[in-house]
C-alpha cells in the first residue's frame, strides 16, 4: 500500500529526470489499495530485518536475525516475559538442589506442525542430537550456543578445537515430561532452555535428515537448513518459503498453534541492511516495520506519526580501564577518570529514548542488580584534584574505538568515544584516540594493547552469569588485573544452583567489582524498533525476542 | 581470429591465477579474522581460537593457498564463512541480480547516451549541445551512492511512484528461469511479475546508468565532431550520397569504434556503482554482498565472487575487442 502524496519537491525535478517521470507516470496508475476487507487475513505483515538469517535450524545459529526469524516457528521449553523466565513449552519445570537435574512438565496437546504430537521423547531426542553432533558441526561458527552452555559434545572432534567436556548427561523421557541430566551445574541454565538456539524440532523432522555431511568446518550447511518444509516446529507460524535471492522468509500462520493463534496471516521478513534504506521503506509503505532504527532517526519517525515502542533496556556499553596499562593500574586515577566522564550526556545526546547511565556491569532488569554500588558521579573539579594527588595531572592513554559497526549497546561509537574523550581532555588528560575496524578491534582489546576502550555486551537471557560470566571469571589481557576475590566470588555465584541465593551473590559481587572499578560502565541502552501507523504492535521484548504472532494490522 | 581468441584465453588463466594469489596475499595481510565477526562479542578466546583452527586458520599461509588453489581447479569455491552456504549457491542467486542492473543500466545509457552525443554533435553550438555537454560533466560528478539516494527520496518516497527497495513486491509468485526478472516475466508470461521487476529497476538502473551515460555522451560527440571533419565524409558528401546513408555507414559507423571501447571499460565501474547502488536501494546482488563479505572477513566468498568477477570483466572486454572486427575492418586484416 503506497501512499501519494504531492510536495515542493516536486518542483526541484530537472528536465534531467524526464524519461524517468514518464515510467514513473505509468507506474502510479498500478498502484492499489486494498480496502474493506480484514487485512490481517489478505495483507503480509512485512518486516524489514537488518540482515538475513543463517539457518532454519536455530542450533546451528549464534545471531540475532536468524533467531528473530526462528522464533515464530519453533518455541523453547523456557521463554521469557520482559526479562522474567516464563513457561514455554514446559508448563513447569523443577530442578533438584545441585542443580544437576532438570525435569520439565510440557504442555498437553501440542502438535508441531507436521502433526506430530510434542512428548518428552521428542524433547528428548533434540537434545540427544546436539550432544552427539560430529565433525565441523562441532565448529563454533555453528554450535557456538551449544558449546557455551554444555562444554563439549559426545566425543570432541580434535580438528575443531573444543576440548572442554560435555556437562550433559543424558535426557528421560516419560509421557510428558522429560529430565535433563547434567554433570555440574552453571548459572547458564535455566537460562539455556530459553534460547532460540535450544528450540524443540519434531522428532519425525529430525528422521528425514542425516547430520553426517559436514565434515569439516568450511563445509557448507546442509540443503534443509536452507529451505522450508524440512524442520517443523511447534511455534505460531509455518515456515513456508526462504526466498535467498529476494532475501525473503514468508511465514504463515499455523492454525493448530497450542497458544492464541497469529493474528496476521502472512508475515514476510526482508533484508534491508542499509538503515537508511529501512527508515526510507518503512515511510514510502514498503514495509510495516522494522529493527535497528538509527538513534537520530526515532524523534522524526514519531512526529511523522510512525510508531516507535520503547523497549527495556539489556544491554550494558562499558569502558575498560586496561590495568597493565599505567597509570590505570592506579586504582585512584581510575576513580579520577570515572568522575571526569558525564554520562548523562552521552545517554542524551547519542542514546535513543529508554537509554540510561549504567552504574555496573548488568542492566537493573536482572536479579542480582544492587543500588548500593559506588556510582561515581559527575564531578571534574574532583578528578582533577585526584589526578593531581596522584601525580598524574599530565597523563597520557590510548583510547581505542570501533569504526565500522554499530552494536544495540553502542548506536555511534565514534560519538561516545567524542565525548568521553573531550571530558577526559577537560580534566587535563590527554588522549590518543586509535580508530580500529570490527575484526580487528577484539583482538587488540583481548590482547590489552589499548589502555582505554569501549565494549559491552547485549543479554541472552536473565542471569547476571550471562554479563558478568565471561568478563570477570579469571586473569585476562583484555582487563588486566587479578582479584582473586572477584574470580572466586564469581566462580562460587556461577555454581549456585539456588536461584535466589545467586541472586544475592551477583548483588555482592557487583559492589566488589565497582569498588575494584576493572572498568566504567557507561550505558543502557534499547535498540528501538518502528512501526507503520496503522499497525498494532507486539509488546516489544528487551532482549529483542518480539512474538509477532501478537501483532495486527488496526482497523481502519 | 580463433587464434587471437585462444592466445587472449591463455592470457586469462595465466591473469586469474596472479590475481588469486594477489588477492590471498593482500587479505592475510588484512589485520583481523573472519573468526572476530562470526562469534557474538563475548566470545571467549578459547572459543575463538577453536573456530581459528576449524576453519584451518591456524596453518601456516602456503597450505592454506594450496587447498585455495586446489579447491578452485575443481570449481569448489567452498562455502561463505557468513551465511554457511556454497559460494557457488550465493553466486547463482544473487549474480543475476547485478547482471540484470547492469544490463538495463548499460541499456539506458547507450540508448540515451549515443543518439544524444549525436544529435550534440550535429547541432554543435546549440542549446541542446551546451545541455547534452554540461548534464554529462553533472552526471560525471554526482557520486552515484547520492544520485541514487536523491532519485529514492523524489521518485520513491516524495511523489511515491516507484518502490523504495527490492527486486520484487513481497509476496509476489515468481517462476525463475533466468534470473533476470523482467526477462523471466515476459518469457513465462507472467506479465505482472516482469512489470513489478521492471518497477523496481527503473531507479536503481538510472542510477547506475549516469557515470557511463555522461561518459558515452561526451565520447559519442566528440568522436562524430572528429569523424564529421574527415575526408571521407566530404567526398561521401562531394559525390551526392543521400545524408542518411552518410551518416550511417560513414559518420556512425566510424565514430562508433572509441565508444565500444569505452563501454567496456566502463563495465568496471558499474561494478563499482553496483554495490553502492544495490545497498540504497536493497537490491540482493552480489554489490551488497561484497561489502558484507569485506567487513566479515568472509574470505572465502570474496575470493570466490571477485575471481568471477574478474572472468567476465575480461571475457566482456575481450567480447569488445573481437566487436572491432565488425566494426573496423582494418583490424580484422590485420590480425
Amino acid at each position: 500500500m503506497r501512499m501519494s502524496r504531492t510536495s515542493p519537491t516536486r518542483r526541484a525535478v530537472g528536465a534531467a529526470a524526464s524519461a524517468v517521470l514518464a515510467l514513473g507516470l505509468i507506474a502510479a496508475c498500478a498502484s492499489e489499495r486494498d480496502s474493506g476487507e480484514d487485512l490481517n487475513e489478505t495483507q503480509p505483515f512485512i518486516f524489514g530485518s537488518p540482515g538475513d538469517p543463517s539457518s532454519m535450524d536455530p542450533v546451528f545459529a549464534s545471531d540475532g536475525e536468524t533467531f528473530r526469524v526462528t522464533r515464530q516457528v519453533f518455541d523453547t521449553l523456557l521463554d521469557h516475559d520482559g526479562t522474567e523466565i516464563v513457561p514455554g513449552l514446559a508448563e513447569s519445570y523443577e530442578q533438584n538442589p545441585e542443580g544437576t537435574e532438570w525435569t520439565f512438565n510440557l504442555r498437553e496437546g501440542v502438535t508441531f506442525h507436521d502433526g506430530t504430537e510434542l512428548d518428552g521423547a521428542a524433547v528428548c531426542a533434540n537434545f540427544d542430537r546436539w550432544y552427539n553432533f560430529t565433525g565441523g558441526y562441532q565448529s563454533p561458527n555453528y554450535t557456538y550456543y551449544y558449546s557455551s552452555f554444555f562444554g563439549g559434545f559426545a566425543e570432541n572432534d580434535p580438528d575443531m578445537g573444543i576440548e572442554a567436556e560435555s556437562i550433559y548427561a543424558g535426557c528421560e523421557a516419560d509421557g510428558l515430561t522429560a529430565t535433563i541430566s547434567l554433570t555440574e551445574y552453571t548459572a547458564n541454565f535455566p537460562g539455556a532452555f530459553t534460547m532460540a538456539t535450544t528450540a524443540i524440532v519434531s522428532p519425525a523432522s529430525l528422521e528425514q535428515i542425516t547430520d553426517d555431511e559436514v565434515v569439516t568446518a568450511e563445509d557448507p550447511l546442509p540443503e534443509y537448513t536452507q529451505t522450508a518444509g524440512v524442520l517443523a516446529g511447534t511455534g505460531p507460524y509455518e515456515l513456508t518459503e526462504w526466498d535467498h535471492g529476494e532475501q525473503a522468509i514468508t511465514l504463515e500462520r499455523y492454525d493448530d498453534y497450542w497458544g492464541e493463534p497469529a493474528k496476521v496471516k502472512t508475515l514476510i521478513f526482508r533484508t534491508i541492511s542499509d538503515e537508511t534504506a529501512r527508515r526510507q521503506a518503512l515511510e514510502a509503505g514498503d514495509i510495516h516495520g522494522y529493527d535497528l532504527v538509527a538513534p537520530a532517526d526515532v524523534q522524526p519517525l514519531i512526529d511523522a506519526g510512525f510508531q516507535v515502542p520503547i523497549r527495556d533496556v539489556f544491554n550494558v556499553l562499558y569502558m575498560t580501564y586496561q590495568q597493565q596499562t599505567a597509570p590505570l593500574d592506579n586504582h585512584d586515577v581510575r576513580v579520577a577518570l570515572s568522575h571526569a566522564i558525564d554520562r548523562q550526556r552521552i545517554v542524551d545526546s547519542v542514546l535513543p529514548p529508554g537509554g540510561e547511565v549504567a552504574t555496573q556491569f548488568i542492566p537493573p532488569t536482572i536479579e542480582g542488580w544492587s543500588e548500593d554500588v559506588t556510582t561515581y558521579e559527575y564531578d571534574p573539579q574532583l578528578a582533577m584534584d585526584m589526578l593531581a594527588a596522584a601525580g598524574q595531572e599530565d597523563m597520557t592513554v590510548e583510547f581505542c574505538y570501533p569504526t565500522d559497526v554499530t552494536r544495540p549497546y553502542m548506536p555511534a561509537p565514534k560519538d561516545i568515544f567524542d565525548i568521553i574523550a573531550a571530558d577526559l581532555e577537560a580534566v587535563g588528560v590527554t588522549v590518543e584516540a586509535t580508530p580500529i575496524t570490527w575484526v580487528d578491534y577484539i583482538p587488540a582489546t583481548r590482547s590489552g594493547e589499548c589502555g582505554l576502550y569501549l565494549l559491552g555486551w547485549t543479554g541472552d537471557f536473565t542471569d547476571a552469569f550471562n554479563f558478568l560470566g565471561t568478563w570477570f571469571s579469571s586473569e585476562t589481557t583484555e582487563w588486566g588485573f587479578n582479584e582473586p576475590e572477584i574470580f572466586d566470588g564469581l566462580a562460587a555465584a556461577a555454581a549456585e544452583p539456588d536461584p535466589e541465593v545467586r541472586a544475592e551473590m551477583w548483588a555482592e559481587l557487583n559492589v566488589t567489582i565497582m569498588d575494584q572499578l576493572p572498568g566504567l560502565p557507561i550505558s543502557s541502552s534499547p535498540p528501538s524498533i518502528a512501526f507503520a501507523p496503522n499497525v498494532e504492535p507486539m509488546e516489544v521484548s528487551p532482549l529483542t525476542q518480539e512474538d509477532f504472532s501478537d501483532l495486527s494490522f488496526a482497523a481502519e | 581470429m580463433l587464434r587471437y581468441t585462444i592466445k587472449r584465453l591463455l592470457q586469462l588463466a595465466v591473469a586469474l591465477l596472479g590475481l588469486s594469489l594477489l588477492l590471498f596475499a593482500w587479505f592475510k595481510a588484512l589485520p583481523g579474522g573472519p573468526e572476530n565477526r562470526m562469534l557474538p562479542d563475548n566470545a571467549t578466546d578459547q572459543q575463538r581460537e577453536a573456530l581459528r583452527q576449524a576453519l584451518g586458520l591456524d596453518e601456516p599461509i602456503w597450505t592454506q593457498y594450496g587447498e585455495f588453489l586446489s579447491r578452485i581447479v575443481r570449481l569448489d569455491f567452498g562455502s561463505s564463512l557468513s551465511s554457511g552456504r556454497p559460494i557457488g549457491t550465493e553466486l547463482a542467486e544473487r549474480l543475476p541480480a547485478t547482471i540484470e542492473l547492469s544490463m538495463w543500466a548499460i541499456v539506458i545509457a547507450v540508448g540515451v547516451g549515443i543518439p544524444l552525443g549525436y544529435l550534440a554533435a550535429r547541432k554543435r553550438g546549440s542549446w541542446l549541445d551546451f545541455t547534452a555537454v554540461s548534464g554529462s560533466l553533472v552526471g560525471i560528478c554526482i557520486p552515484v551512492f547520492f544520485l541514487a539516494a536523491m532519485l529514492k527520496v523524489v521518485f520513491a518516497q516524495e511523489l511515491a511512484w516507484l518502490p523504495t527497495a527490492f527486486r520484487l513486491s513481497p509476496g509476489l509468485a515468481y517462476t525463475e528461469i533466468t534470473g533476470l526478472r523482467v526477462l523471466d516475466g515476459i518469457l513465462t508470461g507472467e506479465f505482472d511479475v516482469a512489470w513489478d521487476a521492471a518497477q523496481h529497476l527503473v531507479l536503481p538502473a538510472v542510477a547506475l546508468a549516469s557515470i557511463p551515460l555522461a561518459v558515452i555522451v561526451r565520447i559519442t560527440r566528440a568522436s562524430v565532431l572528429e569523424v564529421v571533419g574527415e575526408d571521407y565524409v566530404r567526398t561521401a558528401d562531394a559525390k551526392g550520397l543521400k545524408p542518411a546513408t552518410i551518416r550511417g555507414r560513414h559518420v556512425m559507423k566510424n565514430a562508433m569504434l572509441p565508444v565500444v571501447t569505452v563501454i567496456g571499460l566502463l563495465l568496471g565501474s558499474l561494478f563499482a556503482g553496483a554495490v553502492l547502488t544495490e545497498s540504497v536501494f536493497a537490491f540482493g546482488g552480489i554489490g551488497s554482498f561484497i561489502y558484507q563479505a569485506t567487513t566479515e572477513r568472509d574470505y572465502p566468498a570474496l575470493m570466490g565472487f571477485i575471481l568471477v568477477i574478474a572472468v567476465s570483466y575480461v571475457v566482456l572486454n575481450l567480447i569488445v575487442d573481437l566487436s572491432y572486427g565488425f566494426l573496423d575492418p582494418r583490424v580484422r586484416v590485420r590480425s
